[in-house]
C-alpha cells in the first residue's frame, strides 16, 4: 500500500515557483531521501507533506488521506523533525513534552520514556534556553515520535548531534510500531553516503523540479554530487 | 551531554484512541501560556508600567488635585486600552517565532482551542493590570478611594476586558503573520477598540464623581456586553482561517 502518492506538486511563495510537477510514491514501510542544494525545494515538500502548506496544484495523497482536504484525518499519524525544534525556549524539556502529550492525548508515562531514551533526563527539568543546541535537537527528536507516528518528515534530522546521540535517535526515527515495525520516512539530506544508506528510494531535487528519482540501489553516488554543482 | 547515554529500544505503541478534546487542550494552552509569562516577564509587567507611568503624566500634565466624571473615565479607559495594545502585540510572538504554530497545527486537535486560550490569557493579563492600574488611577487622580463606586466600575471593566481580549486575539493573529506586526497590530486594533471606550467611558464616567457615586448606566453596559458578543461570534469563524496557510 502506498503511504504516498504526490502527483504534479506544484507550490510558489509569491511569483517564485518552490516546487514544480513533483511526482513520487511510496510504500508504506519505505525510506525517501531528497538531496538537493539550498533552496531546492525540500523543506517546502516536507511542509507540504505534513499539512502545513497546500499545494497550489497537483494532488497529494498522504495514508490514504487527500491534502489538505482531509488534512485533519491523519495529523495524528505524521511527524515532523524541521530545522525549528518546534519547542518553547522558556519551557523545560519535560514541560514540552507534557505540553504537546496533552495536544495528542499521551500519557505523561511515555514523556518519561522518551526523556531517558534520548538521555534527557539528566536535565529535563532545566529550560530549554540553558541547552546546546545538540540536546534541544534530542528533545526535538523525542517530541517528533511522542505519538508514535506513521509517517516521519525529518529535515537533516542529525543537524547538532554528536555521534553517540546520533545512535540513540536512529532507533526511535526508524523503528514503530507499524505492521513491519519500520516508519515511513521522508528525510531531506545533504549527505550523500549517509542519505543512500537509508534511503529505499532517491528524490533529487534542483530549482523546485525533479532531477532525480529511482530506487536507491540504482542510485550513484555521484549523480547526488552532481545536483550540487 | 548529560551523563552516560541510556540504551536505545524500542517503544511501545502510545496512540491515543481518539483525539484530544476540546476544554482539556485548552487547559494545556492556558498553563503553556502563564508558565511563559511567568518565566519571560515579557507583558504583564511591561503593561502595568506603562499604565502607572501615564497615571503619573496626567497627574502633572493636568496640574489638578482630581478629576471625575468623563474626564476620568476617559483618562481610564484610553489608558487600560494602550496598556492592552502592548499584551496584544505580545500575544502570538512565542508561538511565531519558536515554532508553536507548527506544532499546534500538527497536533489533531480543534483550531478553536488556541483562540479560546489565547482570550483567557488576554483576559488574566488584564485583570492582572488592572489589579495595579486601578488602585494607581484612584491614588494619583481621583483623590478618593472608588469605595461604592467599586462593584459598578468591576462589572464595566469585565465586560470591556472580554471585548478587548476577543478584539486582540483576532487582530494578533493577523498581525503576527506580517513583517510589520509591532505596527500592523494597534493600528487594527485601536479602530476596533473605539466602541469599547465609549461604552466603557459612559458607563463608568457617572461612577467616578466625589460625591453620591451613581451606577453604570445599563444601556452601555448592554453596548459592551452585544460588541463582546458580536465580535466573539466573528472571531471564532474566522480564526481557523487565520491559522491556516
Amino acid at each position: 500500500m502506498a503511504a504516498l502518492e504526490v502527483e504534479g506538486l506544484t507550490r510558489h511563495y509569491g511569483e517564485r515557483e518552490a516546487l514544480a510537477d513533483v511526482s513520487l510514491s511510496l510504500d508504506a514501510g519505505q525510506t525517501l531521501v531528497v538531496f538537493g542544494p539550498n533552496g531546492a525545494g525540500k523543506t517546502t515538500l516536507l511542509r507540504v507533506l505534513a499539512s502545513l502548506l497546500r499545494p497550489h496544484a497537483g494532488s497529494v495523497r498522504v495514508l490514504g488521506s487527500s491534502l489538505p482536504g482531509e488534512a485533519w484525518a491523519v495529523r495524528a499519524r505524521i511527524g515532523l523533525l524541521g530545522h525549528e525544534p518546534l519547542l518553547y525556549r522558556e519551557l523545560t524539556a519535560r514541560e514540552n513534552l507534557r505540553f504537546y502529550a496533552r495536544l495528542y492525548g499521551i500519557e505523561d508515562e511515555r514523556v518519561h520514556e522518551l526523556l531517558e531514551s534520548v538521555a534527557m533526563h539528566g536535565r529535563a527539568n532545566e529550560p530549554l534556553r540553558t541547552l546546546s543546541r545538540g540536546m534541544v535537537q534530542r528533545v526535538a527528536v523525542a517530541r517528533a515520535v511522542l505519538h508514535d507516528p506513521e509517517l516521519l518528515l525529518l529535515d537533516e534530522p542529525n543537524a547538532n548531534l554528536d555521534p553517540a546521540a546520533i545512535e540513540l535517535v536512529v532507533p526511535l526515527l526508524a523503528g514503530g510500531s507499524g505492521p513491519n515495525g519500520l516508519r515511513t520516512r521522508v528525510i531531506c539530506s545533504h549527505d550523500p553516503s549517509g542519505g543512500l544508506a537509508q534511503a529505499d528510494v532517491v528524490l533529487g531535487l534542483r530549482a523546485g523540479r525533479p532531477a532525480l528519482l529511482r530506487a536507491a540501489a540504482e542510485v550513484d553516488p555521484d549523480e547526488i554530487a552532481e545536483l550540487y554543482r | 551531554m548529560s551523563g552516560v547515554h541510556a540504551p536505545p529500544r524500542a517503544l511501545p505503541s502510545v496512540r491515543p484512541a481518539r483525539p484530544p478534546r476540546l476544554w482539556p487542550t485548552v487547559g494545556a494552552l492556558l498553563r503553556k501560556e502563564l508558565l511563559v509569562e511567568l518565566r519571560t516577564l515579557e507583558s504583564v509587567p511591561g503593561m502595568s508600567l506603562f499604565a502607572v507611568t501615564t497615571f503619573v503624566l496626567f497627574h502633572f500634565a493636568l496640574n489638578r488635585s482630581s478629576v471625575e466624571g468623563d474626564l476620568a473615565a476617559g483618562i481610564l479607559w484610553v489608558t487600560l486600552l494602550f496598556a492592552a495594545i502592548l499584551g496584544v502585540n505580545r500575544l502570538f510572538v512565542a508561538d511565531a517565532d519558536q515554532g508553536g504554530f507548527d506544532g499546534f497545527l500538527l497536533a489533531p486537535v480543534d483550531r478553536s482551542a488556541m483562540f479560546l486560550s489565547k482570550v483567557l490569557t488576554l483576559l488574566a493579563f488584564l485583570v492582572v493590570l488592572e489589579l495595579v492600574a486601578v488602585p494607581a488611577f484612584a491614588l494619583l487622580l481621583l483623590g478618593s478611594p472608588l469605595g461604592p463606586a467599586l462593584p459598578g466600575l468591576l462589572a464595566t471593566l469585565a465586560l470591556g476586558d472580554l471585548g478587548v481580549a476577543v478584539i486582540g486575539t483576532l487582530v494578533a493573529a493577523m498581525a503576527v503573520q506580517t513583517r510589520a506586526r509591532d505596527l500592523l497590530g494597534p493600528l487594527l486594533a485601536l479602530p476596533l477598540f473605539v466602541p469599547i471606550v465609549i461604552g466603557g467611558a459612559r458607563a463608568t464616567s457617572p461612577l467616578l464623581v466625589a460625591v453620591h457615586p451613581g451606577t453604570p448606566a445599563l444601556r452601555w453596559l448592554l453596548t459592551l456586553g452585544l460588541y463582546d458578543l458580536l465580535f466573539g461570534l466573528i472571531a471564532y469563524a474566522l480564526f481557523d482561517f487565520l491559522l491556516e496557510d
